[in-house]
């Protein structure tokens, strides 16, 4: 497949819009928790500090300094993956966050890797038999599932799995991984939660992906000539369907974001969102900040991934 | 962005002007206006005060004077779903006006004057964009700390960018059309535009938005209360009544369940009324 120079020139621009958008958002994030009120010196040092020694913490934590220079040298720190320490316990909020990260990053990725195939085979079905019970059941359910909010798909779970199946452990998340039974179990719930937030989207825009191919002519033509509906689909309709589907997949995984962050504290399970969570409840805003940079770094990555693969795989665009 | 997944054929629709809802929109616009109703009246039909803990036992079962059950202290659970509406329905309400109209008009100025201003705006909202809701609404509340006014305004401001982006597309296309350009060739100012020539041409699909952005400020609202930083206690909205009795979760509690019950019920059957508009009013814009 080879493309032209302009399409190149696309992705660039796209890809030049999610750095500015990265700047917009980080200048949000760092303003909307460090200029608005509540002065951090007087909430560490607490009510019975004296003026002079609040004045003194500001003076040492560079409070004193322009809100511009701040943000820069913060964002600078950023890059260089000094993220300042944690106003809370004084640990380097890099080391704090680095320790939950792989957590976090080996439940999503559990997720991606159960929830690809079964949402594309569910999305792609439905559409090859659009209409008919299972595309209905599968409607019917998709948007039930994307009508609730994601703790109330965990509580459901609980109440299958863990009340009346009696499979699972509720609501605690064990530390202990002895052996693949117990780690099986304790990933388990967290999984299924998010597998079915995550694949509820996909399936609806996988399947929309696709019945959007079949409408189109030369699909249509397919099917006057004599090919049946699965051929019709599988081989007509599917080929020029991936790049849609791919940036659906995208897309849909851009749900994680919001959804590990509500499975992660039902669940108690250690990760990124978990700590934000925390940090939020004692105010520690450096830890605050870099979680929410992290979170904001992987939504927009994937937004702008879906985009990319939009672009590439759009025909007209190809020489 | 979900149209078209409902087939046509299954109608139910009873006089033919093109307005008349089917079955399933009806369903969805009667459980929209119970809750509404619900959250106006709520204060004189409660049976018990909903701060008042009324039962000894917590978590204590569905029963004749309890029918939702008792909460984690023994309150009464009716009583505080009931009130649980006013927040819920209420908050979700005025955030999404608040959302919807600013983007709406910021929207349709955008499309109207063009140029740099359009460009800036929508470069600096498609940013916001790039936010994970619940994150933002995290990050704000932690600076600024929890109140319902706080709460009204995050989730307006989390819900402006799309709601500007949904309205700016629509009124570019009206824009292009021959009336308008009629009416500027006339001489009338940008907000006679706005008011006569644009906004009445769009005003269909834009409701069905308001609904389905309805539906999103309900689920971030109750996944910020559920967090603990929505609507703070002795009140709870719904998502704040799941996070009360969570322990209940694994003693089946009906505590738990008839807020999660509240919940789904309020926001799928917006989801079914929007899905079901009648075609008229949803494809205004084609």
């Amino acid at each position: 497949m080879h493309r032209s120079s302009h399409t190149w020139l696309l992705v660039a621009h796209r890809l030049g819009i999610a750095l500015i958008t990265l700047i917009i958002v980080s200048f949000a994030v760092f303003f909307a928790t460090e200029l608005l009120p509540g002065d951090v010196a007087e909430i560490l040092l607490g009510q019975a500090a004296t003026p002079d020694a609040v004045a003194g913490l500001r003076d040492a934590m560079g409070l004193n300094e322009p809100a511009l220079s701040r943000f820069l040298s913060w964002l600078g720190g950023l890059a260089t993956g000094d993220m300042g320490r944690s106003y809370v316990n004084d640990i380097s909020v890099a080391d704090l966050i680095g320790r939950r990260l792989s957590n976090s990053l080996r439940l999503a990725g559990v997720v991606t890797v159960i929830c690809v195939p079964f949402a594309l085979t569910c999305g792609i079905a439905a559409a090859m038999w659009q209409d008919s019970l299972l595309d209905r059941l599968v409607s019917i359910l998709t948007i039930s599932v994307i009508s609730i909010p994601e703790f109330m798909v965990a509580t459901l779970a609980v109440l299958v799995f863990a009340v009346w199946l009696d499979w699972l452990p509720a609501l605690s998340y064990g530390a202990d991984a002895s052996n693949f039974a117990a780690l099986l179990k304790a990933y388990a719930m967290p999984v299924i939660t998010l597998t079915c937030v995550v694949s509820a989207q996909m399936i609806r825009m996988t399947r929309a992906a696709v019945i959007e191919t079949i409408k189109t002519p030369y699909v249509e033509m397919a099917l006057l000539k004599g090919a049946s509906r699965r051929r019709m689909v599988l081989h007509h309709a599917l080929p020029n369907a991936l790049g849609p589907i791919a940036n659906a997949v995208a897309l849909s995984l851009s749900y994680l974001v919001g959804g590990v962050i509500i499975v992660e504290t039902v669940f108690n399970y250690p990760g990124v969102a978990k700590l934000m969570v925390d940090a939020v409840a004692t105010r520690d805003l450096p830890l605050i900040q870099s979680c929410a940079m992290v979170f904001c770094v992987s939504y927009l990555s994937l937004i702008t991934l879906a985009d990319v693969i939009a672009t590439l795989s759009n025909p007209r665009l190809r020489k | 962005m979900m149209q078209d997944t409902q087939g046509s054929e299954r109608k139910f629709s009873i006089t033919g002007h093109g307005y008349s809802f089917n079955m399933a929109g009806r369903i969805g616009l009667t459980i929209i206006l119970f809750w509404a109703v619900i959250a106006i009246i709520a204060p004189w039909i409660i049976p018990y005060p909903p701060g008042k803990i009324v039962d000894w036992d917590y978590f204590g079962p569905i029963s004749e004077s309890y029918w939702m059950g008792t909460d984690y202290l023994g309150r009464d659970i009716l009583s505080r779903v009931l009130m649980g509406a006013r927040y819920t329905v209420g908050i979700s309400l005025a955030g999404v006006t608040l959302a919807c109209s600013g983007g709406i008009v910021l929207g349709m100025i955008a499309a109207v004057i063009g140029g740099w201003f359009d460009t800036i705006l929508s470069r600096l909202l498609d940013a916001f964009n790039g936010i994970p809701s619940l994150l933002f609404g995290l990050v704000v509340v932690a600076a600024v700390g929890s109140s319902i006014p706080v709460l009204v305004l995050t989730l307006a401001a989390i819900y402006l960018p799309g709601s500007y982006r949904f309205a700016r597309a629509l009124a570019v296309n009206v824009n292009t059309m021959d009336f308008v350009t009629v009416a500027r060739a006339r001489g009338e100012q940008t907000g006679y535009l706005i008011r006569t020539e644009i906004f009445p041409n769009i005003l269909g699909p834009v409701l069905a938005d308001l609904g389905l952005r309805f539906v999103f400020i309900v689920l971030v609202l109750s996944g910020l209360s559920f967090l603990g930083i929505g609507v703070q206690p002795p009140h709870a909205d719904w998502g704040g009544l799941v996070r009360e009795n969570i322990e209940g979760l694994s003693l089946g509690a009906p505590a738990v369940i008839f807020p999660c019950i509240a919940i789904a019920s309020l926001t799928i059957s917006v989801n079914m009324f929007i899905d079901n508009l009648p075609q008229k009013i949803r494809d205004r814009s084609n």
